[in-house]
């Protein structure tokens, strides 16, 4: 049954040109709806070794070489730590393509493992947050093979970290306060709603939230990215380590910038309903550091 | 600074059973030497050069180094082994440092050519790592420095890793992945602090190791962490093992209980050999500590990594951490066993920089603690 399904889908993949600007006419749902709706997901799955090596020999027989060659004509934007970011064009629409390339220093059973459960778990995270409203980027589609993941690209956006980077924070104007002010208050309120929702980003930086400049002027969109390391939990203790990712993360990027994050903690407790237990928590795990005078 | 040498003055005068001339001549030794001290001005201290001795002893390794000017004019070491099966408990170890400090300090000054009134400065281990041996080597220190009249300097264990490692490889900024079997951190500097970007949430990664050494009884000579190194070379089968990465952070503690509790019913069932879980082990630790500092250099855009600590040894950590570097097109910075292990010259050479920009640790400071982050110390050498 293994052997079909693959045989099935060869000719789908042959089909597709090495030319990008063909990938227009290439219909993902088709994609799925020959491996009845939801067992492309299944075939993936492979407990063994065995089967893990199998399925690689065919994916690289030529089956799907049409991906790593689109990869190659579009824009490498980034290499992250844990993929390369690519901007593309896809069925018409801006992309970054996603790749968790293997890694080269990791076992190989073990980087198999790995990249496949973060690119599952990236995927299915992003669009629990989207169901619930929330902003992340739309998910276009998702290549298990070569762990490939195509998502909406926010055309005109910054990371909040080179953001608060640009802006002075001097005291004296105070322009630029009000507006980092505003910018913790949707943070926080953006991450209740998450935490809401109990899905755990794992991965709370700067780095990973975008400023999406809207259509009307000064009114920014926070988009929340990279959900590599996200898990679904409803416990308290995720939530408060996920907060305190954050805030360490914040700290040692952003030196003195203790009361900006203060701003953000009281968004997200007042838009939270479960956000007393969460920061309750959070003050404990703080005090929890290696070698940290635990007094006062 | 007056009331400093008056304070020194205080504490070397010998006991009152000398004769007057014996303590006039005395008094205008160490007042002559408290002038010194009482105004150290920059061309002074450039055309002087500055040695310092370091005593270093917060695990199970005892080590007193002198550094003259960047130079390690000696690094002599001594390590408490235990028997296989068993870690080091503080009291011994503090019994093993203080049976032979004293050689060791000998024999440090006699490798250099120094007598101790060449020596400038007298730096100690303030902490963080086990109480009593800290205890130990502080006291000797303390001693020392008033015997000699020499200014005290407390110095943290980690600053100590990361100066010697900046001074032996002259990394210019990199991002630092101290590893060792009390610490495990990714850091890297920013504004006059040494600023912790990931770090272990419970156990060390050295401290992994060293546990499951003493599940599968192996020898604790030269260490435990060098006999698991040797052993995985041999092995072949990689055995599944949690991998947790929070984030920055990692965490060992899952990994430990899982091997723990399963090691003993896979060796029996000759599901794989020691020398396979050794493998995995190390592999799968290695590549959590690659990633994490892998993320805080893609965070602070950094090209350097620079590997410091006793698990920095492990051959197979530097190849891994070479591939990744390859791959992002930064360097790898990494030291030999004399210097990644503890050693004493790695405090004096921390002691000697803190020295140099006009840092000493009063008397009655000399305290230690088990409990000293990396980013409490004030960088005030570098900008």
């Amino acid at each position: 049954m293994f052997d079909v399904t693959w045989l099935a889908l060869s000719p789908i993949f042959l089909q597709i040109s090495t030319d990008g600007m063909n990938l227009i006419n290439y219909d993902p749902r088709q994609f799925y709806a020959e491996t009845e709706g939801g067992s492309s997901f299944k075939y993936v799955i492979v407990p063994t070794g065995r089967k893990i090596q199998r399925f690689v020999n065919m994916a690289v027989e030529g089956n799907s070489v049409a991906l790593p060659q689109f990869l190659k004509k579009i824009e490498l934007i980034k290499q992250g730590a844990e993929a390369r970011v690519y901007r593309g064009s896809f069925l018409g629409k801006p992309t970054i393509v996603k790749e968790r390339f293997p890694k080269l220093y990791r076992h190989p059973l073990l980087d198999e493992k790995l990249t496949h459960r973060r690119t599952v778990q990236e995927v299915r995270s992003i669009l629990r947050c989207r169901k619930a409203g929330i902003s992340a980027p739309v998910v276009y589609f998702v290549d298990y093979t070569s762990h490939c993941i195509f998502l909406e690209d926010i055309v005109g956006s910054i990371t909040v970290r080179d953001h608060i980077a640009s802006t002075p924070l001097s005291s004296a104007q105070k322009i630029p306060e009000e507006r980092l002010d505003q910018l913790a208050k949707k943070m926080g309120q953006i991450l209740a709603k998450m935490h809401d929702e109990d899905v755990v980003h794992g991965d709370l930086t700067t780095s990973n939230m975008l400023l999406k400049a809207g259509t009307e002027s000064g009114e920014t969109e926070l988009v929340l990215i990279d959900f590599g390391l996200s898990y679904i939990s409803a416990l308290p203790e995720d939530k408060g380590v996920d907060m305190y990712v954050l805030e360490k993360a914040f700290l040692s990027t952003h030196p003195n910038t203790e009361a900006l994050f203060e701003k953000l903690l009281k968004a997200y407790a007042a838009s939270s309903k479960k956000s007393h237990a969460v920061i309750k928590k959070l003050d404990e795990v703080r005090l929890r550091g290696r070698k940290r005078s635990m007094v006062g | 600074m007056s009331s400093h040498s008056e304070h020194i003055f205080f504490r070397c005068t010998r006991p009152i059973t000398m004769t007057f001339f014996q303590c006039a001549q005395v008094f205008i030794l160490f007042k002559k030497k408290c002038i010194h001290y009482n105004s150290p001005s920059p061309s002074n201290s450039l055309a002087v050069m500055t040695v310092v001795i370091g005593f270093e002893g917060s695990a199970n390794k005892i080590g007193v180094g002198i550094v003259r000017d960047g130079e390690v004019l000696s690094n002599p070491r001594r390590t408490y082994i235990t028997p296989p099966g068993q870690g080091f408990l503080p009291s011994e170890t503090a019994r093993h440092h203080r049976s032979v400090i004293l050689t060791v300090l000998k024999e440090a000054l006699e490798e250099a050519g120094l007598k101790p009134a060449d020596v400038d400065c007298v730096a100690y281990t303030k902490g963080p790592g086990m109480g009593a041996p800290l205890v130990t080597v502080a006291l000797v220190a303390r001693t020392v420095a008033q015997l000699w009249g020499k200014p005290l300097l407390g110095v943290n264990h980690c600053i100590g890793h990361i100066e010697m490692g900046r001074l032996i490889t002259q990394a210019n900024n990199p991002t630092v992945l101290y590893v060792s079997g009390g610490n495990t951190q990714v850091i890297a500097y920013s504004e006059r602090r040494y600023r912790i970007f990931g770090e272990t949430i419970d156990i060390a990664v050295g401290n992994c190791l060293d546990r499951f050494a003493r599940v599968i009884k192996i020898s604790n000579d030269p260490s435990p962490g060098y006999n698991i190194e040797q052993m995985a070379k041999k092995g072949t089968q990689y055995v599944e093992l949690p991998y947790t990465v929070k984030g920055m952070d990692v965490s060992f503690s899952g990994i430990l209980s899982y091997i723990e509790v399963r090691s003993g019913k896979m060796l029996k069932c000759n599901q794989c050999t020691a020398e396979d879980l050794c493998f995995s082990l190390q592999e799968t630790l290695f590549s959590m500590l690659v990633e994490i500092t892998e993320r805080a250099m893609a965070h602070c855009s950094s090209q350097e990594v620079l590997i410091v600590g006793g698990v920095g040894c492990n051959l197979r950590l530097q190849e891994m951490m070479g591939v990744m570097c390859k791959e992002r097109g930064a360097k790898l910075f990494a030291t030999d066993e004399s210097f990644c292990i503890d050693n004493g010259a790695m405090i004096a050479q921390a002691g000697w920089e803190m020295f140099r920009s006009g840092q000493t640790t009063e008397l009655s400071d000399s305290w230690i603690t088990q409990r000293y982050r990396t980013d409490e110390v004030e960088v005030t050498w570098r900008d």
